[in-house]
């Protein structure tokens, strides 16, 4: 700084007189140089995007004949078989279609993974050297290859199931076929809503009866049981309403019927395909996750607790895990974020998620940039909701130090 | 010093004791590992495998499924499976299917000057780490003769693999070519420490002179490129651009400029949001739009690779931008009380120290993205991923479900390189020292 500023003075004009020295001083003082650079930056950032934004407006009028955004009105030109929709829809509702798969996607994904991360996870710290070699042969398998590889791994392998007019029936519980999976699913009856509202009141009680029985617990030091009180209650409860109002929740089986599946909850292939790999592979990362960080809760805590003489699952749950959960949240959150951006390569099996079905759109001679900008919004919203909300968990999970 | 035990004299009547001075060094006791134990196989097995009921279960559990998973494997890799779809498309796994035939030794040629230049930077590192090390007075440590056996197994494993597809030995003896001309260079290597300082002109040299034997002098341009040639390629030159971006990123991030930091801040923020997958639709389908129509715009590869670039820099400025932070204040401060001034504080001071300690991360960033340029087949691209999908389709291996062996093919080599790296990455990480815990 002082540097520029020296110099400035030794170059300023001699000899020019006061008003010389004054505007060199004003034109080489580091303050205005600094401002008066951002400035300029910002100008040639602006007038870089005007005008490659020109460039883009004659190119796509030309092209496609509209601009602006108002191809979200258009009709979008091609069926999405899965939901129902129709090619006289328009774009917007589209692109609706293509979110909703994106977040049920990520959603379940999120499940598969966070499931077999902690099995693995586990399973890596486990006393069996077996095991822990298995679980790591997974983990280190898994992370290694790229995550569209195993994408397309397992949709070549559910290709190979039976096709629907063969389709498999698995004693009633799902029926099998490489176009579809359909599986036992709960039906609402008459009487869900009463049931509902029922079931929320047991769990109040249940919790109201929880807090008494630590607090009777924490006063006379007889065992509190909360659990099995708490439990009871719940499970009493909802067997009795269940039969009182002559059951409010059905079951419907999946069945073969003509070319198709009826009944059930039915999920197709692609989305099998996508969300078990997205599953497997961030289940890997997870699984380092959840074994680096119960590792990194330091060995004394364990002698500790063993030192006043906690059994081995009270050490477990009071001590070791709730300081590795801690630890274990902030990469998990990025986990869970990396895999709802990798629902983007359901297009490479056929999956309609908002970025396929982006491309399609493109294909159909929606504006790109248009386009591509909705994409990157959708994920920024996705990213920016999930991050923000799970901060908020970790922020409450995070120790107040002194 | 809170933290220590009560004093048990009065602190007035107690002799005055200079405590920050010490009389010299404190005698450190002998680091002893905790004795070895020796156990029968008896005990072994009682220790690892049955230590506890439920531990007993898993291993039965886990030993059956273990065990019938690798018998299928082995079942599925040596017996079942047919490799001839791998043996008669080799080249287009290895090049693309693009590639003209009369021209593949210009790849050969290409390899040989990387692993030239490779041999000779590796030997010169080497021997320049070898004359600091004697000149500070520390002991020299020289990896054992067959190290890198143990270092490098899975991409030798994978090399024998490739090998062992072809039908001629042409490609074997050339790949022993290539494995002397490393050494003979290593070994020239060994005696030009000096060559050590000039690294990254070297890396640029060699980047641009592999580049031109392939494609300059009336060679393949490289919109034919394919294969694993084309993911390595995109791989080396995605993080060659990259990293100098993102450096440049993250040391815009932490500028004492406003407007500079706005910028970083958000490009970042919204680069690392979104998937590569809409990064690659950008390069693909809006770059040529913002040319002019007078203006010829540049080719899909080069479309990708700025996308590719622009993803990955956002990584690498926030992998930077945590090195950057780690240095502490006072050696900027330290640099400034010399007299250096703002940018030689940075180049000779702060930013050595911090790449030096991001090494590791940028290798984890460097195997996310040979991993990621499977991503290229969505847009087009034959590269080593989009081989292995599109050879099934062939008319003479149509309908037979080759899936298994194509994939596992390319699996085996995604494999090898990425846990390579992975596993020099962790090597690197505990020789600097890096992200011990304890």
């Amino acid at each position: 700084m002082s540097d520029i500023a020296r110099g400035a003075e030794r170059s300023a004009p001699r000899g020019h007189g006061d008003q010389g020295r004054r505007l060199a001083g004003l034109v080489f003082n580091v303050r205005v140089l600094r401002v008066a650079g951002q400035v300029a930056a910002i100008a040639l950032l602006v007038g870089l995007a005007v005008y490659l934004g020109d460039n883009y407006q004659a190119n796509t009028r030309s092209r496609t004949g509209y601009t602006g955004w108002q191809f979200l009105d258009q009709p979008t030109g091609f069926d999405i078989d899965t939901a129902n929709f129709r090619a006289a829809q328009p774009v917007r509702d589209a692109l609706w279609v293509g979110v909703r798969n994106t977040a049920i996607s990520a959603a379940a994904g999120i499940v598969v993974a966070t499931v077999l991360g902690v099995l693995v996870g586990v399973l890596r710290l486990s006393t069996s050297w077996l095991a822990r070699k298995t679980a790591t042969l997974y983990v280190e398998v898994v992370r290694n290859v790229p995550v569209l590889l195993i994408i397309l791994f397992t949709s070549a392998g559910l290709a190979t199931l039976p096709r629907i007019t063969e389709a498999r029936d698995l004693g009633g519980l799902a029926v099998i076929s490489n176009r579809e999976i359909s599986m036992l699913s709960p039906v609402a009856g008459d009487g869900l809503g009463t049931y509902v509202v029922v079931l929320v009141a047991a769990l109040v009680a249940a919790r109201l009866l929880w807090v008494r029985r630590t607090r009777v617990s924490d006063v006379t030091g007889e065992p509190h049981h909360r659990v099995l009180w708490a439990g009871g209650l719940v499970a009493v409860v909802a067997v009795g309403a269940y039969l009182v109002l002559d059951g409010p929740v059905t079951v419907s089986r999946p069945q073969l019927s003509g070319s198709g599946v009826a009944g059930g909850i039915s999920m197709s292939i692609p989305y099998v395909a996508l969300t078990g790999a997205l599953g497997i592979y961030h289940g890997s990362h997870i699984a380092e996750i959840v074994r680096g960080s119960i590792q990194a809760v330091p060995h004394g805590q364990t002698e500790a607790a063993t030192a006043i003489g906690l059994s081995s699952f009270a050490r477990l749950r009071y001590v070791i895990l709730p300081q590795a959960f801690r630890i274990a949240v902030p990469p998990t959150i990025n986990q869970f974020l990396s895999l709802t951006k990798n629902t983007s390569l359901g297009i490479a099996v056929a999956y309609s998620d908002v970025s396929a079905l982006g491309f399609r759109l493109i294909g159909s001679r929606a504006p790109a940039l248009q386009t591509v900008l909705i994409l990157m919004a959708v994920y920024l919203m996705f990213s920016l909701t999930t991050s923000v909300a799970l901060n908020l968990f970790n922020r409450r999970l995070q120790l107040v130090e002194r | 010093m809170t933290d220590g035990p009560p004093p048990l004299v009065d602190e007035a009547q107690a002799p005055r004791v200079p405590t920050t001075l010490e009389p010299g060094p404190l005698p450190t006791p002998e680091p002893t590992g905790p004795p070895e134990a020796r156990l029968t196989a008896r005990q072994w097995v009682r220790q690892n495998l049955f230590a506890t009921p439920f531990g007993s279960v898993l291993t039965i559990i886990m030993g059956l499924g273990l065990g019938y998973v690798l018998y299928r494997l082995a079942w599925f890799a040596l017996v079942s499976s047919d490799w001839e779809i791998v043996r008669r498309n080799l080249r287009r796994f290895m090049v693309g299917g693009e590639y003209p035939e009369d021209q593949v030794w210009r790849l050969w040629a290409g390899l040989y000057v990387v692993g030239g230049l490779a041999g000779l930077l590796s030997g010169a590192t080497v021997a320049h780490a070898e004359q600091q090390a004697r000149a500070s007075g520390r002991e020299v440590v020289r990896p054992g003769r067959w190290d890198w056996i143990r270092r490098y197994w899975p991409a030798l494993v994978v090399i024998a693999v490739i090998l062992s597809q072809t039908r001629t030995w042409t490609p074997t003896l050339l790949t022993l070519l290539g494995a002397m001309v490393f050494a003979s260079a290593r070994w020239l290597g060994r005696r030009a420490p000096w060559l050590a300082r000039f690294t990254w002109l070297a890396l640029l040299v060699g980047a641009v002179a592999s580049v031109q034997v392939v494609a300059g002098f009336g060679g393949v341009s490289w919109s034919d490129w394919g294969g694993l040639h084309l993911t390595l390629f995109v791989t080396v030159a995605g993080i060659a651009l990259s990293f100098p971006f993102g450096v440049m990123v993250a040391l815009g991030r932490r500028s004492s400029l406003p407007a500079l930091r706005w910028v970083t801040v958000a490009y970042i923020e919204v680069i690392r949001g979104v998937p590569l997958v809409t990064l690659l639709f950008l390069g693909i389908y809006v770059i040529p739009l913002f040319f002019p129509n007078t203006v010829e715009p540049p080719s899909n590869l080069t479309r990708a690779l700025i996308a590719v670039t622009l993803f990955e820099a956002a990584y690498v400025a926030e992998t930077v931008r945590g090195g950057l932070q780690a240095i502490p204040r006072g050696q900027r401060e330290a640099a400034e009380a010399l007299g250096l001034s703002r940018w030689k504080v940075t180049r000779l001071i702060v930013l050595p120290q911090a790449l030096r300690a991001v090494i590791p991360a940028m290798v984890g960033q460097f195997i996310s993205l040979f991993k990621d340029t499977s991503l290229l087949q969505i847009i087009g691209f034959v590269e080593l991923l989009e081989v292995a999908r599109i050879t099934v389709s062939q008319p003479a291996f149509l309908g037979q479900r080759l899936h298994t062996v194509t994939f596992a093919f390319v699996a085996l080599v995604y494999w090898a390189g990425s846990y390579t790296m992975s596993r020099e990455s962790r090597r690197l990480e505990s020789r600097l020292g890096l992200g011990e815990r304890r």
